[in-house]
């Protein structure tokens, strides 16, 4: 083994005033997750034919709720921590810092944006749901509101691009920083995929909720959601792969084994957005053919996941084998356990893996035909969005706190606890709603004043209920150790980012430079989609918008 | 350590052909066949929806008849929040194709316990064919959100 190559050892931190705002934008979010798994609640004890969002102050229905709960957690939440975390994690890779005005611009868009669309769904103007398909109509503020959301995200994109052409400047000829090129892919990505939503929500929904448009075409517009709705998905995913490549190989002692691999990981999701399609394999007006080809990308967009999962899994190899563990598994159990961080996203990537395994169920269509729509979906993205990117938020959060703080976490050993007790209360509860899913459990329903129900829902309602209930005592012990490491850690001098190693260093010559070159694959990623989505936009081009609304509420 | 890592690509890389393999077998094999293009219900503007459907055969007969011996066509109308008609009877190992779509908002057409999982979106038809070999009452739910009493939204299957 060749030497280890450290890219940035110094150890760059950015100026106060940028760390403030990636504060506020962690902050924030997590503020956000807080409204969110209070209204989650209310959906978990539903399943068990409870009731408790008849006591929530100002929410009047299950659906109301539900949208608040969809829409924080699962837009606002992910939107405000990768805007902070991966701004931060870019000024590191490439040791500079960031455009302050873009910055402030990033945090401030998505913070008005999110209290507009806040606004419209605490005054039940939009009880839409996040997948808010119309005609379903939502006031105006809320589609204003997630437009927004989505510019900030571009805003934060802009930034780093503005840094990273500094950085070449500089550098000429020189590789970009793996935690740098991990960070710029992630928005690059995002990039391109997020256009489908803002056409749908600035061409069509918000001039249409204005009166300015008559109507709107369903199908067409629930394919654009969908064109952005499964790639969301990688937006949530990808920061917290930024933490296992690039950080946990640190926090565990060992370093990350290949360079290239990991690029090619990255890159692989900026080609493979236009999947989309396979969150409509029970929709009419889609052939066969298109949801076939959809269903082999969907299966290719596993292979940077299974990457992912060898890299990851040797770096840690290489820290529990430091750490004296030996034999085929002995060093699983020698990776710092008791560092709650680490435990965190270890037991998060374990929920990944089921989560992967019940999302190529739902990309065979012929499985799919059970289970489209019912609870089981649910279940899958609570492993996936609910644990292995909602626990690796609350790891990463565990130093990443105490960094922005110069404060010691307070009781590991409560954190430790929490992290081991969220990912419990998600096997349970995504279990329930696995297994009643496959009973035909429906998703997103008010089932304490459903008029059906069927005796074979009854105990994975009940685990759901568990399991959820579980979830939110576990949830909320996190914000509890947030708030007192904030008021009451101890302080300390201000520490590094667990800056992880590559043991081979990206080679200058050959063909590797041009993975760099982040032009080529958006064209690429480019031609793709239009190759995808070309000839289904064509055939509803004009949109016919004759359908008429249905005002709401 | 490099020829792992090659050996545990193509591993999974195999994994995933062989999935799609299995795939493609079991709906070209198996003669699976997801909802797709059934044809659309074109509104000029200012006409609604729901007066256009009534005109338009297959919709102004909604309802469940026979087209041969043994097959039979279902046709339902999914409206905010109720299906037209919200019982189906059929007799045992009936093979029926059902024609549904949607007047206002976007519903779900499922029959819980079958593969029988449909989204019908106004101006669009979805078309599915299903045999009930099993006697019995089945559940008919909407499993796509669409406003406040969607919970209420459900109707059977009867299959005696």
């Amino acid at each position: 083994m060749s030497t280890a190559v450290v890219s940035e050892p110094s150890g760059f931190v950015l100026p106060q005033g940028q760390l403030n705002v990636i504060k506020w934008n962690i902050y924030f979010g997590f503020a956000v997750l807080a409204v969110g798994v209070i209204m989650g609640l209310g959906q978990a004890l539903s399943y068990a034919r409870v009731n408790v969002v008849q006591y929530y102050p100002v929410v009047k229905s299950y659906y109301q709720a539900l949208t608040i709960h969809g829409v924080f957690n699962a837009l606002v939440l992910t939107t405000a921590f990768a805007n902070g975390f991966i701004a931060l994690t870019t000024a590191r890779g490439l040791g500079r810092k960031l455009n302050n005005a873009l910055l402030h611009a990033a945090f401030w868009t998505l913070f008005v944006g999110s209290l507009l669309a806040a606004y419209a769904m605490f005054a039940d103007k939009a009880s839409v749901l996040y997948t808010f398909y119309p005609p379903l109509e939502a006031d105006w503020t809320f589609y204003l509101g997630l437009a927004l959301v989505v510019v900030s995200t571009w805003i934060t994109s802009a930034a780093q691009l503005v840094a990273l052409r500094g950085w070449r400047k500089d550098h000429p000829g020189e590789r970009v920083p793996l935690l740098a090129f991990m960070s710029i892919a992630t928005y690059v990505m995002w990039d391109i995929a997020s256009v489908g939503l803002a056409v749908e929500v600035v061409v069509f929904l918000l001039p249409w909720s204005l009166g300015l448009l008559p109507g709107v075409d369903p199908m067409l517009d629930r394919t654009l959601f969908w064109f952005t709705g499964h790639p969301i998905v990688y937006f949530w995913l990808l920061p917290v792969y930024v933490s296992w490549y690039g950080l946990i190989p640190k926090q565990a002692g060992g370093v990350l084994f290949s360079d290239t691999v990991t690029r090619v990981a990255f890159i692989l999701f900026i080609l493979l957005i236009p999947v989309g399609f396979h969150h409509q394999f029970m929709d009419p007006g889609v052939s066969q053919g298109l949801k076939f080809t959809v269903a082999a990308m969907t299966f290719a967009i596993f292979f940077p996941s299974l990457i992912t999962a060898f890299s990851v899994m040797y770096a840690l190899e290489i820290g529990g084998r430091r750490r004296g563990g030996n034999g085929l598994v002995g060093w699983f159990f020698r990776i710092p356990w008791s560092d709650p961080s680490v435990a965190a996203q270890v037991l998060a990537m374990i929920a990944f893996l089921l989560g992967g395994i019940s999302g190529l169920m739902n990309g065979s269509y012929t499985m799919n035909m059970e289970i489209h729509n019912t609870a089981f979906i649910s279940g899958h993205f609570h492993q996936t969005v609910g644990c292995a990117v909602a626990l690796s938020y609350m790891g990463i959060a565990y130093w990443l706190i105490p960094y922005l703080e110069r404060r010691e976490l307070w009781s590991p050993r409560l954190a430790l606890f929490q992290a081991f007790l969220y990912f419990f209360a998600v096997m349970i509860f995504s279990n329930g709603l696995e297994a009643g899913g496959m009973e035909g459990m429906p998703r997103r329903t008010d089932m304490v004043h459903a008029t059906y129900g069927l005796a074979a829902w009854k105990i994975p309602g009940i685990m759901t209920a568990f399991g959820g209930t579980l979830m939110f005592v576990s949830a909320m012990l996190f914000f509890f150790i947030l708030v007192m490491t904030i008021v009451a850690g101890k302080k300390t001098s201000q520490r590094d980012l667990p800056f992880t190693a590559t043991v081979q260093a990206p080679p200058t010559i050959g063909w590797q430079p041009r993975l760099d070159r982040l032009s080529y694959w958006v064209l690429a990623s480019v031609v793709l989609v239009i190759a995808v989505y070309g000839p289904f936009i064509l055939q509803h081009f004009p949109p016919s918008l004759s359908t008429a609304g249905l005002l709401y509420p | 350590m490099e020829r792992y890592e090659k050996a545990f690509l193509a591993a999974c890389a195999a994994v995933l052909v062989i999935f799609l393999c299995a795939l493609g077998y079991s709906s070209v094999a198996m003669n699976v066949h997801l909802p797709s293009f059934s044809g659309r219900i074109y509104c000029r503007a200012g006409q609604k929806l729901r007066k256009v459907l009534l005109k338009t055969p297959p919709f102004d007969h909604t309802g469940v008849r026979e087209i041969a011996q043994g097959k039979y066509q279902a046709v339902v109308i999914a409206k905010t929040w109720a299906f037209t008609p919200n019982e189906i009877d059929l007799p045992v190992g009936a093979e029926v194709r059902f024609v549904a779509t949607s007047v206002d908002v976007t519903h779900g057409f499922f029959i819980v316990g079958t593969r029988v999982n449909m989204m019908l979106i106004p101006g669009q038809i979805s078309e599915f064919t299903y045999r009930f070999t099993k006697p019995g009452e089945y559940l008919l739910i909407c499993h796509e959100y669409c406003g406040q009493l969607h919970h209420t939204m459900s109707g059977k299957v009867v299959v005696k």
